[in-house]
């Protein structure tokens, strides 16, 4: 091989870095060797601790106190990060070398405002400050924020998340960089956000020809955004290769059983069980045996547990760390492929009822419609998937409908169980939290969190109780010795699954999952979502199943409600929803999610959400409407109109008008 | 995409989230509501004292109608809420009643000793502030090594250790063993403000060994969680030079915790004169509350005790006056 | 392939325990505690405060007498030794009070937003204008001076700081979701505050309990040298110090200057104490 006439962007030669924690070494990352070109752009991806983050630290040389690097060497642009004097890094940071984060909201000064910030960038680098000003509001320009003036002078707080990520691209493009580093930079923003900032980010990335080191544990966004992508696995790099081989055909048994536990869009429940990934990722142990993936593999062979594989060259770019890789795609499942056993929601009187339902936080002219006029049913044994943005109310409505929070007067909330038992309501709605490490007590043994769901909302006691007790936590795949254990002890897919098990304690009725699988990995998620619908099936309960993962819905639901800013703008059959006729903001969401293979025309929506507080005046969706029709659409708010199969939409478009699926979503299963 | 994971939440805040300028209104109110409770408490906490009034004052020997005279005279046979409404009135006129034991109005006392003791405090304050706060950042700077150490368990221990105690040292070493400063903090009359505050230089020390270590932990935790914050990581890759990561970024967010802090122990300050003006004989309003408890002077205890409150609650107000308009996240809310 | 792997991590507690171990500062701060503790118990047994000796008044420290003699000749070693005990009785004791009326109260007041916090608020607003030590002045004048009535006082002086430190603990617990899920079960408040959101907040309780216990010493003694606290014919140092303050001036200084150096390592060893306890709760 002879020299590159340009040096590489980055290059990473046999890379070690440790933590140390509790006074012992742990390894975060193992031998890693990573080659960026000029302009090129490479993802890196994996799930939580495995790595990832700590590799653009160690880019950055900004490890934390604790981290150190064992050996190897990092050279940007050609030159030896580790060898430089605190001048010279300086200097390569000021120049070649920057960074996006995953919150922006915290990674600017919240005492500084914005344009100071983004100046700062230009006087580093030896400008004046007039001039640095002056340049600092093109950026923003180049940014595509409107009115850079006045974003100039504004503080971080002032800004919506969108604006302040695309503040930290414009401050990372400020001076042509050879290599920026996006961590996760779209964590955390909403969905139609999140799709306008990738845009900006790729459109950027081609004007200035910069590379990109592109780091997250979404695989969509990935695929999308990057033309090479490596997998980490427990700090090692297991697979890589150029993007659209690497999800087509993946040779490693870790990435294969990574995207078979995706959801992808059209994936659903009724046409096949999600696979997992079984056993528990590594500790970060400093020596290892075999194969980091072995006891989690199903290919696994012998000479996996005493000889650790090496990187190798497959050709074509790609390079694979498994003896078997060729085998890799006949990883087999470990779950039968059979769908969810699934029973049609009951034709019998509704097991849910809620009409009109509003909710107002303060009063007189400080007072917000957190909800307004929401209508909608739930059948017995059905879920119905809610979707919308922050600050659309949607865990409001899971508040009321559980009773923690009082709607305004006038709603009207028909629980079956109501008029029966009276009493009864409460034990036969539970809910699933989104988080569960705040959802578990944590000074509590699991068996003592269980007990008590039994105890209270099962009525049971003595012998029957502690029967029930293993029962119920066996039917969680909960091994009996998590009883005795504090949930600290638990990964966060174990704790998801006591907190289900709570839920399911007194044989509900409804259980509200409000995001259930969003604070977990994608293979935890899928083993999560293949338990929720076991227990549907065997339970007969209904799900309202809160998610922004159009995915995840479309694969858990039957009927899918969108909500926004407080309003109801579509609810249907998930059929329905996913093909079309769609709302406008609906068609918006559907094409702002990424998908790994294949993506759709993007319909951009313009300007920021607007504020919950002052939700605008007539439809409230006008203000970032493609599909905007005139007057009408300003002044007067349209009712939620049937479109036929119990399919509502709540526009002044005509079914006609309304756009449609481009691809058949059917197809894609 | 955000949820919160408390669900509704993120409603909440938003209709909860009120103008800067009706917080401040807001703290003004409950600072007077706080005066009043304080009002009440202390009049009540004044009548819980044991007692004849005129009898303790004129002793167990005096004649049975000549306590009762006094007590009519002193207004001490009247109902209680007509005293505490009578008290309260004449004292927001800066009528503070008389006192017992001089038989003269209460207010000139109160007034000048607040004035000497409002001197000390702000020697003791021009000292330990600046040296709290450079001590609490170098300290932050210097995270995990010795100076780290030394600095906070220095501070930790000054701040523990009574003022009667640091104060009695301070005067075998300084004003007996070396002979360096004198031993009560009263400048002769006559003598002119930089012996004035000479003479109040060894008592003003037991008061900075109690703050500085307050000061420096508030000052250490602050600098401690903007260095650590992402903000920070931003500034030093942006390639900035240290120093300017430091000026610019990092003390700006730090300090300004600090300024509540001060605050509150500036009030508590007040508290901690009484030791002080006592071991070294100055006439401030912490040993006029000492002699008036002792000798059940009530209505100059009363007055001592609610001034001391008034001072508590004005500072801790301006406190978060100064707070809220250096703070752009507030002072934005303001517009 | 592990399907059931061991649990992420021993118990926490005795990881704690062994950290706690480990700090050098705190261990200092327990050894110093220790040792007045064991003066406390067996002093008495083993040095006579009371016993005068009027022929070898203010005598200076030497062989005979180590810290010297005041003016009833009384040994000043002995009393520093036996002065530790009336203080290690009152300031505990005081402190106990101050936290379970502090807890029992920031409960309730966390618990219960809107009007029962609001009231108690600017209750506790009111009080904590007033520094600790004039609340625990004008309370003592009140009540009269006695190893009771100083528990009393101090118990009840600390009671609304601890309160506001309990009732910052319940508001950050209180919008957790486990909280959410005792409700959905229909529990009572009561069981709610107590069996579920108490166990979680004893870290920030337990480094308040030892904070407030330096305080209480510091309390009891400035109170003692006041003359409101501890009654003669106690060793207490603070109350030996106010008695003999009086004699520095003529060059008495041994009669102060070993009760003052106890008083300040003790106070010294309990934040030793709550600093290294904060450290391994953080």
């Amino acid at each position: 091989m002879s020299a590159p006439a340009v040096p590489d962007a980055l290059r990473i030669e046999n890379l070690d870095v440790m933590y140390r924690v509790r006074g012992q070494e742990r390894s975060v990352l193992r031998n890693l060797n990573l080659r960026i070109g000029a302009g090129e752009t490479y993802g890196l991806v994996g799930e939580s601790g495995c790595g990832k983050s700590t590799a653009a630290l160690a880019v950055m040389r900004y490890l934390p106190r604790n981290g150190r690097i064992g050996g190897g060497h990092v050279l940007i642009d050609g030159e030896d990060l580790y060898g430089l004097s605190q001048t010279g890094l300086r200097q390569l940071r000021q120049t070649r070398l920057s960074m996006v984060y995953q919150d922006p909201g915290r990674a600017l000064n919240p005492a500084i405002t914005v344009g100071a910030q983004l100046a700062e960038v230009f006087t580093v680098a030896g400008a004046y400050s007039a001039d640095a000003d002056k340049r600092a509001v093109a950026m923003l320009r180049h940014v595509r924020i409107t009115d850079p003036e006045r974003v100039m002078g504004r503080y971080p707080h002032q800004l919506s998340g969108g604006m302040l990520q695309r503040t930290v691209i414009a401050m990372a493009l400020a001076v042509d960089r050879k290599l920026i580093i996006l961590d996760e930079p779209t964590t955390g923003l909403d969905a139609t956000v999140e799709a306008e900032v990738l845009d900006l980010i790729d459109t950027l990335r081609r004007e200035h020809g910069t590379a990109i080191l592109f780091i997250g544990h979404n695989l969509a966004v990935i695929a999308r955004m990057c033309e090479r992508v490596g997998v980490l696995y427990g700090g090692l790099l297991v697979e890589e290769a150029p993007t659209r081989e690497l999800f087509a055909a993946p040779r490693h048994p870790y990435t294969v059983g990574l995207l078979r536990c995706l959801p992808r869009l059209g994936l659903d429940r009724k046409l096949r069980r999600l696979d997992t990934i079984p056993g528990f990722p590594p500790s970060g142990a400093v020596e290892l045996q075999g194969c980091i993936f072995a006891n989690r593999c199903g290919l696994v062979r012998d000479r996996c547990r005493t000889e650790p594989p090496a990187l190798s060259a497959l050709g074509g770019g790609r390079s694979s760390r498994c003896f078997f890789h060729e085998e890799a795609g006949d990883l087999p499942r470990v779950t039968p492929p059979d769908p969810v056993e699934h029973v049609p929601p009951g034709e019998e009187h509704p097991l849910l009822v809620v009409e009109s339902l509003g909710k107002t936080f303060g009063s007189g002219s400080h007072s917000v419609h957190a909800l307004r006029d929401i209508s909608f049913t739930i059948a017995r044994g059905e879920t119905v998937g809610l979707v919308g943005e922050s600050g659309s109310g949607k865990s409001t409505l899971a508040r009321i409908l559980l009773g923690l929070e009082r709607a305004d007067p006038g709603s009207r909330i028909a629980f079956e169980a109501n008029r029966r038992g009276g009493t009864q309501a409460r034990h036969a709605i539970q809910m699933v939290f989104q988080n569960p490490d705040s959802a578990l007590n944590r000074s509590h043994r699991v068996g003592r969190i269980l007990r008590r769901a039994l105890v209270r909302l099962g009525g049971l006691r003595g012998e029957i109780l502690r029967g029930r007790l293993l029962a119920l936590s066996r039917g969680v795949q909960l091994a009996d010795s998590y009883l005795q254990a504090k949930p600290r002890q638990l990964s966060g897919g174990l704790k998801q699954r006591v907190a289900i098990a709570r839920a399911f304690a007194g044989a509900p009725q409804l259980v509200v999952c409000d995001e259930p699988t969003s604070a977990l990995d994608v293979s935890v998620q899928a083993a999560i979502l293949n338990l929720l619908g076991d227990l549907q099936a065997a339970e007969r309960v209904s799900y309202l199943f809160i998610s922004h993962d159009l995915s995840v819905i479309r694969y858990v639901a039957d009927r899918i409600a969108v909500l926004y800013l407080g309003r109801l703008l579509e609810i249907g059959p998930a059929e329905s929803v996913f093909q079309g006729p769609h709302h406008p903001y609906t068609e918006a969401l559907l094409s702002a999610t990424p998908a790994p293979d294949g993506t759709l025309r993007r319909v951009k929506l313009s300007g920021a959400p607007p504020s919950a507080m002052s939700p605008p005046k007539g439809c409230v969706f006008h203000t970032r409407c493609p599909r905007h029709i005139g007057p009408i659409c300003d002044t007067e708010e349209p009712a939620l109109s049937e479109r036929g199969g119990g399919h509502g939409i709540r526009c002044h478009l005509g079914s006609d008008d309304l756009g449609r699926a481009q691809v058949d979503q059917s197809s894609a299963a | 995409m955000k949820l919160s994971a408390r669900g509704g939440a993120d409603d909440r805040s938003l209709a909860q989230e009120t103008s800067t300028l009706s917080f401040l209104i807001r703290r003004l109110l409950l600072s007077l509501v706080t005066l009043g409770v304080l009002s009440i408490l202390v009049f009540a906490g004044g009548q819980l004292l044991p007692g004849d009034v005129g009898r303790s004052i004129l002793g167990p020997l005096a004649d049975e109608r000549a306590v009762a005279a006094l007590n009519h005279q002193l207004g001490t046979d009247r109902s209680l809420t007509v005293q505490y409404l009578d008290w309260i009135s004449h004292f927001v006129r800066g009528d503070m009643s008389t006192s017992y034991a001089f038989r003269s109005p209460v207010a000139p006392f109160v007034g000048a000793a607040l004035a000497n003791s409002l001197k000390l405090a702000a020697v003791a304050f021009v000292i330990v502030v600046p040296l709290g706060i450079a001590g609490g950042v170098l300290a932050a700077m210097k995270r995990g090594t010795a100076t780290d150490r030394i600095i906070t368990i220095t501070g930790l221990s000054a701040t523990v250790i009574p003022e009667f105690v640091s104060g009695i040292i301070l005067i075998l070493l300084f004003g007996i063993g070396l002979r360096l400063f004198p031993m009560t903090a009263t400048a002769p009359p006559g003598s002119g403000v930089l012996t004035g505050i000479y003479y109040l230089l060894l008592p003003s020390f037991p008061l900075v060994f109690l703050l500085f270590g307050y000061i420096a932990r508030m000052a250490r935790a602050g600098t401690i969680e903007a260095l650590d914050s992402d903000y920070t990581r931003t500034a030093v890759l942006k390639g900035l030079p240290w120093r300017l990561v430091i000026w610019r970024h990092v003390l700006r967010n730090a300090l300004l915790p600090t300024i509540t802090v001060v605050a509150s122990q500036a009030g508590y300050m007040i508290g901690g004169l009484v030791v002080i003006e006592t071991l070294f004989r100055y006439q401030g309003i912490g040993s006029l509350i000492y002699t008036a408890a002792r000798g059940h002077d009530f209505p100059m205890l009363e007055a001592g005790v609610l001034v001391v409150g008034l001072v508590y609650v004005a500072v801790t107000l301006a406190a978060d006056l100064a707070y809220t308009a250096l703070n752009p996240r507030l002072r934005g809310a303001l517009r | 392939m592990s399907l059931a792997p061991a649990l992420r991590s021993g118990p926490v507690r005795w990881e704690r325990t062994r950290l706690l171990l480990s700090t050098p500062t705190f261990m200092v701060g327990l050894a110093i505690l220790l040792f007045w503790v064991g003066c406390a118990t067996v002093g008495q047994t083993l040095v006579d405060p009371l016993a005068d000796d009027m022929m070898n008044s203010l005598l200076p420290p030497s062989a005979e007498h180590w810290f010297g003699t005041d003016q009833l000749g009384r040994d000043m070693f002995a009393r520093v030794i036996a002065g530790s005990r009336d203080i290690l009785i009152v300031a505990p004791l005081a402190t106990v009070l101050g936290i379970v009326c502090g807890t029992l109260l920031g409960l309730i007041m966390g618990f219960f937003p809107g009007l029962v916090d609001d009231l108690l608020s600017r209750l506790i607003e009111a009080v904590l204008a007033l520094p600790l030590l004039i609340l625990a002045l004008v309370a003592l004048t009140a009540l009269g001076a006695s190893n009771g009535t100083v528990i009393v006082a101090i118990g009840l002086a600390f009671t609304p700081q601890v309160a506001r430190v309990v009732r910052s603990a319940v508001m950050s617990e209180r919008h957790l979701d486990y909280v959410a899920a005792a409700r959905l079960r229909g529990e009572t408040a009561v069981y709610i505050m107590v069996v579920e959101i108490l166990p979680n907040i004893l870290p920030p309780i337990t480094v308040e309990l030892t904070v407030r216990l330096g305080y209480a010493i510091f309390t009891v003694a400035t109170l003692s040298f006041l003359g409101v606290g501890l009654q003669p014919p106690s060793p207490d140092w603070g109350l030996a110090i106010s008695e003999n303050y009086a004699l520095i001036g003529g060059g008495y200084w041994w009669t102060v200057l070993f009760d003052a150096l106890a008083i300040g390592s003790l106070v010294v060893s309990i934040n030793l104490i709550a600093e290294g306890l904060n450290g391994a709760l953080e």
